[in-house]
């Protein structure tokens, strides 16, 4: 008891200190941009994509995101290879089954929710969104589809093939920007107008690309981890 | 709007520290989803829609669903 | 007010981690942490005044929030949920073995 005193004094203590630290050297809601001016006065003239965050994630710091990408990959593979032995391979049936609103609302729920992911990636370099999020609301769709039917489970060999090919575009795109141009993820196609569908060069293949990789990996580290015997 | 942003901060500290004291890992992993919402919900005001949707369909929703199927896999209460 | 906030959240984590005996409790306690560090860095890159970094017809350059700590953490949270992933991954393998999720009684076991 006396421990646990004695952190939460502790924890005050630095709680009080962080919030000085915090305040003092950044002062909230005053403009602190410096190597962001770049981003924010050339960002539309040099990508062509009316989503600065888009921009800076996939033109500006392009490479750091197929960094990111293969850490997901990474993670993905570590669940797969965790569970790997204590996995069963057919489904079991579970006792609960579940509620027949449920059922109904997930045939009718499912497309939609695919399509809405879909929207939201294809969509990334005009408005909120991107591959991430558009892979997130995908596999949550997923996750919906496996309360609802106690029997489901997703097609493994598509499902690693799709990712595959998807990780393949992406690096595929940066070496041909590195032949033709001379750096990684050259932008090699016109960035057309700001603000239409088809515009920003290779940003929205490669988002498109994220998207499925991002559903696709995050739907398979829920079905490893939902493939386990309790 | 400034008394609404007080509000959510702290019902959001609120359900941090029901979370951190409950028994009960269920309702722990429920209280972190609030808490992810609520941080959605604040990163909408500080103009980062971007964030705020990634947070909202991640934080909220998918890491939930990871670890309630972890605690199904495992036990549920936790014992000293 | 913003930085209070994460500040709070990231000691809960803090505490979570230093004083829970529980493993899936500690990675409750890394994911509010995960938070907290989020809406520290949004709250750095906001300036009053301004709206979302995105151009459109009406909202000229010089008047957006920055963009760049909005792309970090982007990157963060999609990394924290594939973190969290095989944490949890690890914590039912470890499960599995010694029937036990207190870190106390894992750690006297050689492992």
């Amino acid at each position: 008891m006396t421990k646990r005193i004695l952190s939460i004094m502790a924890l005050a203590v630095i709680l009080f200190a962080l919030f000085v630290v915090m305040s003092s050297t950044a002062p909230f809601g005053v403009d602190k941009t410096t190597v962001s001016h770049r981003y924010i006065y050339q960002g539309v003239k040099e990508t062509g994509s009316a989503n600065l965050v888009t921009a800076v994630v996939l033109n500006y710091r392009g490479f750091d995101t197929l960094g990111e990408v293969t850490v997901l990959f990474v993670a993905a593979t570590g669940v797969g290879a965790a569970l790997y032995s204590i996995r069963n391979p057919p489904r079991k049936k579970s006792k609960v089954e579940a509620s027949l609103i449920v059922k109904t609302a997930s045939k009718l729920l499912f497309p939609m929710m695919l399509l809405f992911g879909a929207y939201i990636f294809i969509h990334g370099h005009l408005t909120p969104g991107g591959g991430f999020q558009g892979g997130a609301v995908i596999s949550t769709a997923f996750v919906f589809k496996y309360v609802s039917d106690t029997r489901y489970s997703i097609d493994h060999i598509a499902f690693t093939k799709m990712e595959s090919a998807a990780g393949m575009v992406f690096a595929g795109l940066g070496i041909t920007g590195l032949i033709i141009g001379g750096y990684f993820l050259m932008n090699i196609l016109p960035n057309g107008t700001p603000g239409d569908l088809i515009s920003a060069g290779i940003l929205p293949i490669i988002y498109i690309a994220i998207g499925i990789k991002v559903g696709a990996e995050l739907t398979g580290i829920l079905d490893r981890m939902m493939g386990v015997e309790s | 709007m400034d008394v609404a942003i007080g509000f959510l901060i702290i019902v959001m500290i609120i359900l941090g520290v029901y979370a951190a004291e409950t028994k009960d890992l269920m309702y722990a992993v429920v209280a972190t989803m609030a808490v992810s919402l609520i941080v959605s919900l604040l990163f909408y005001m500080l103009q980062a829609p971007d964030v705020a949707m990634a947070e909202a369909a991640i934080g909220a929703g998918l890491s939930t669903a990871v670890f309630v199927l972890a605690i199904k896999k495992t036990e549920r209460y936790e014992h000293d | 007010m913003f930085y209070f906030a994460s500040a709070a959240l990231i000691v809960i984590g803090i505490y979570m981690l230093m004083v829970k005996k529980n493993l899936i409790k500690m990675i409750v306690g890394l994911s509010i942490m995960d938070s907290g560090v989020n809406l520290l860095l949004i709250s750095i890159g906001y300036i009053k005044g301004k709206t979302a970094p995105i151009i459109q017809p009406g909202v000229s350059p010089s008047n957006v929030v920055d963009p760049l700590p909005q792309a970090l953490v982007l990157t963060n949270i999609v990394i924290g949920v594939s973190v969290t992933a095989l944490a949890l991954s690890v914590v039912i393998k470890v499960y599995k073995h010694y029937r036990s999720l207190n870190s106390s009684e894992v750690r006297d076991m050689k492992w």
